[in-house]
């Protein structure tokens, strides 16, 4: 890390960061999580290690994941938007339209992702250029989107999609290894790019640590906010594609409840809800645990409301969990 | 009051016992003595004058009565007995009340409720007693000679109204105290002559009242006795009535104030920065003014008087409404800080934590920010690059860190600033305008940073400097502007500016 050629200078420019610090880190406590939730899946159920089974559990969180990349710099800038599972439904819908006119797979493609766009687009002007807070907008647009597919759609599904057009969430790049999976690794490395090696992940950075100073440093505040609303509409119209393909067809419910997962996701992997902090890395843990844990439940046959529960329950632990560690080391110093 | 005051005392003064009394007032804070050995006396049916500029300890002197702050040291009598105010409901208990500023209404609830909210009285049962609060609201409205409906909900008063129900507020507590805070800093002339009838009311009715102003016609008008405070003591006081109006702004200013700044005398170049007739809706009007190349623009005024939303405009945080920028003779429009950064004029805010820096993040990339163009490929981080821009200017500034990587939030106030002005002058700017640079620090560092902005200017720089320390701003500038209310109100040379004109230049006093 620091070069040490000039020994004379007085400011080093890192410190050396002990062992003990970097073991006591979230990203490696949330692995070592990671781990011992495999061990104990493999203890519980004789059917988990087995290739076929594991590659099955990452569906779990492929499609989530995708979207909670997004997710994750959105609330490191201090916004969020719980939206996504909306505009699935939505871009879903448009998608199970499109096929019933005889639309092909490609053109199936370009609008899921446009209409991801463009959900994207009008949330983020809302939030930038009206400067509305982002939890009110998209609480409102998350209502506003499915509510236009449950219009379309009302107790129908559309289901007549090409046959091409399950290689999305059905095909397999080889053996195990599904596209979707894939689509995930790509999806991980490129977010990582962005958020820790691009001067528009450091303005992310910064706009989520002080908005003022951001802007008061030259960062054009509104244009970022509005790029990354136009990424988590991206990533979810990305994530239609995926999941309709897998399912092969398209109901109003389609993803439902899917925000909470998502934040859920981003939250455990040590994204600070107040915004400022967070890795990519920790994120792409986080939707290891959270796909084995709810994998590891469905083969022990837990009905799907408990795992909602548990959901709920991981979600407020993991927001409370740093509070308290603060609030107990504060009450140790004084 | 002892060898501070070289002021004569009274002797309608020593005659009289004071209701309440402060001696040996000290208040210490982290790297700070905000006051220092002070004594005051309030006394029954008299207004006393606490004069002071920015800074000099009159608001902490007031959060000390209010019970908000408890003093280091000293000692508070009431009517002759030590009394201790530790909480703002102890200072009400004791009859001290306060109007403030910008007392906090609430715009949602009637004017009864604002009136008796946190007091309101009871019935048998322990509900809230509204025929009592509307009734005793009435009767301290028609005190001040107003009839205004204490039913009705605040927002639908005028301002003025407002403040009526403030006062009735602050004397709806049975107080023998009234301290009244830059009260007449938002009214206009009629409100103000109502305001001082409702004074002189509380004079007759033997309250003692502690009036903080920087209007000195008003003070003329309305007060018997001064107190003037500067850096956190008492200077002086006594009656003001035989006080001349000169003797009260030296006491202010007191020292001689060109000796002790490290001013280095710099060829003054060609003009950089031309504004012509700058203006903003509410906050400035019709600001012209030239900089040259080399040359420190101070800029004094009181708060309030517009010189940080100007300085905030001319780096594009706000748009004006009318007026031309010209640099290096080129016209040039800013609309937003990116703009100004790219003409090469940059803007170290007042205050540092809030608007300079990302207190969580490594020193290096706070420094590196606004520079991020130069030190990144192709929109990609370069964090070699990052760090070598940051060692230069943290050599260059003498910063005091563990290392670059650590937490700007970790350093010291004078070391947050270094990082903030090493950031600005990162970006090799043509223009530095610098908000109150001294803020909150200690005495010593100050002298550090007024000796590097004169090596700024000596290098080319050009430097505006808001400023409401008249010692520094005379100390500092080539040329000084003064601002009142929005408008220039004055233009002194190094060579004529004296503290006594620019104050007066900036309260407005003939």
């Amino acid at each position: 890390m620091s070069n040490t050629n000039t020994p004379r200078r007085a400011i080093p420019d890192r410190l050396g960061t002990p062992v003990s610090r970097i073991l006591a880190s979230w990203e490696v406590l949330l692995f070592g999580v990671a781990v011992l939730i495999f061990i104990a899946n493999s203890f519980a159920s004789p059917y988990f290690l087995d290739a076929w089974n594991l590659s099955d559990a990452t569906f779990n969180f492929t499609e989530k994941a995708m979207i909670a990349f997004a997710m994750a710099l959105l609330i490191i800038a201090g916004e969020i938007d719980l939206s996504v599972a909306a505009i699935i439904a939505l871009a879903s819908t448009a998608m199970g339209a499109a096929a019933q006119a005889g639309i092909d797979t490609a053109g199936l493609v370009a609008i899921g992702i446009g209409v991801g766009l463009a959900c994207g687009a009008f949330n983020g002007a809302l939030v930038s250029v009206l400067t509305l807070p982002s939890i009110v907008v998209t609480i409102g647009t998350m209502s506003l989107f499915r509510g236009i597919s449950y219009i379309v759609l009302g107790d129908k599904a559309y289901g007549s999609y090409p046959e091409s057009f399950a290689y999305f969430g059905q095909g397999y790049l080889f053996w195990v290894f599904s596209f979707e999976f894939g689509l995930f690794l790509v999806c991980a490395a490129l977010f990582a790019v962005l958020l820790h090696g691009t001067n528009f992940g450091r303005q992310v950075y910064v706009i989520g640590n002080n908005e003022f100073a951001a802007r008061f440093s030259g960062v054009p505040v509104e244009r970022v906010k509005f790029i990354l609303f136009l990424l988590t509409g991206l990533m979810s119209g990305i994530a239609a594609v995926c999941l309709t393909s897998r399912l092969g067809s398209t109901r109003p419910s389609i993803a439902q409840g899917w925000e909470l997962e998502v934040v859920t996701m981003v939250v455990l992997g040590g994204v600070s809800i107040l915004g400022g902090a967070g890795t990519i890395a920790g994120v792409v843990i986080a939707a290891f645990v959270m796909g084995l844990v709810t994998f590891g439940l469905g083969l022990l046959n837990v009905p799907g409301i408990v795992m909602s529960i548990f959901i709920g329950l991981l979600l407020i632990v993991t927001i409370a969990l740093p509070i308290l560690a603060r609030r107990i080391k504060q009450a140790n110093k004084s | 009051m002892n060898a501070v005051a070289p002021m004569t005392n009274t002797a309608s003064l020593a005659v009289e016992t004071p209701i309440l009394e402060m001696r040996g007032i000290s208040q210490i804070f982290p790297g700070v003595k905000a006051l220092d050995q002070v004594s005051i006396s309030l006394y029954p049916g008299q207004v006393t004058a606490l004069i002071g500029e920015n800074g000099a300890g009159k608001s902490t002197l007031v959060k000390i009565l209010t019970g908000i702050y408890r003093p280091s040291e000293g000692e508070i009598l009431l009517d002759g007995q030590p009394v201790q105010f530790s909480s703002a409901q102890a200072a009400i208990d004791a009859g001290v009340t306060a109007i403030h500023q910008e007392t906090v209404l609430f715009d949602e609830l009637t004017v009864g409720e604002n009136i008796f909210l946190g007091h309101a009285p009871r019935t048998r049962f322990g509900t809230i007693d509204w025929r009592t609060i509307n009734a005793r609201s009435r009767d301290l409205l028609r005190q001040l000679e107003s009839e205004i409906d204490p039913t009705i909900r605040l927002k639908d008063l005028s301002i003025a109204q407002r403040h009526l129900v403030a006062i009735a507020r602050a004397l709806s507590v049975e107080a023998r105290i009234v301290i009244m805070d830059e009260p007449t800093a938002a009214l206009s002339r009629k409100e103000i002559d109502d305001l001082f009838r409702i004074v002189e009311g509380l004079k007759r009715q033997g309250k003692a009242i502690l009036f903080i102003s920087h209007k000195f016609d008003e003070l003329y008008e309305i007060a018997e006795n001064f107190a003037v405070f500067r850096d956190g003591k008492a200077v002086g006081h006594g009656s003001l009535k035989e006080t001349p109006q000169a003797e009260i702004v030296r006491l202010m200013v007191g020292r001689d104030v060109h000796d002790v700044f490290p001013k280095i005398t710099v060829e003054i170049g060609d003009t950089v920065l031309s504004v012509e007739g700058y203006s903003h809706p509410t906050e400035f009007r019709d600001i012209s003014f030239e900089l040259k190349r080399g040359e420190i623009l101070g800029v004094y005024g009181l708060i309030g008087a517009g010189r940080s939303e100007l300085c905030q405009s001319l780096f594009g945080i706000t748009r004006p409404s009318a007026g031309r920028l010209t640099l290096d003779g080129k016209p040039v429009e800013i609309r937003s800080p990116r703009d100004a950064i790219a003409a090469g004029v940059v803007y170290v805010p007042e205050e540092r934590g809030r608007h300079g820096l990302a207190l969580p993040m490594p020193i290096y990339q706070n420094m590196s920010l606004p520079s991020l163009a130069k030190t990144s490929r192709s929109g990609f981080l370069k964090a070699s690059n990052e760090l070598k821009l940051a060692r230069q200017y943290a050599e260059r500034l003498d910063l005091r860190a563990a290392a670059l990587s650590v937490p700007v939030g970790t350093l010291s106030g004078g070391n947050q600033q270094k990082v903030v002005i090493g950031k600005w002058l990162a970006t090799q700017p043509k223009v530095i305008i610098l908000d109150e640079p001294t803020k909150g620090i200690d005495i010593g560092s100050k002298a550090a940073v007024h000796a590097f902005i004169s090596e700024l200017a000596s290098q080319g720089l050009s430097i505006i400097m808001v400023s409401s320390e008249l010692p520094e701003v005379l100390g500092m500038s080539d040329r000084i502007m003064v601002m009142r209310e929005g408008l220039m109100a004055g233009f002194y040379d190094r060579s004529a500016a004296t503290a006594e004109a620019l104050v007066r230049a900036a309260t407005g006093n003939a």
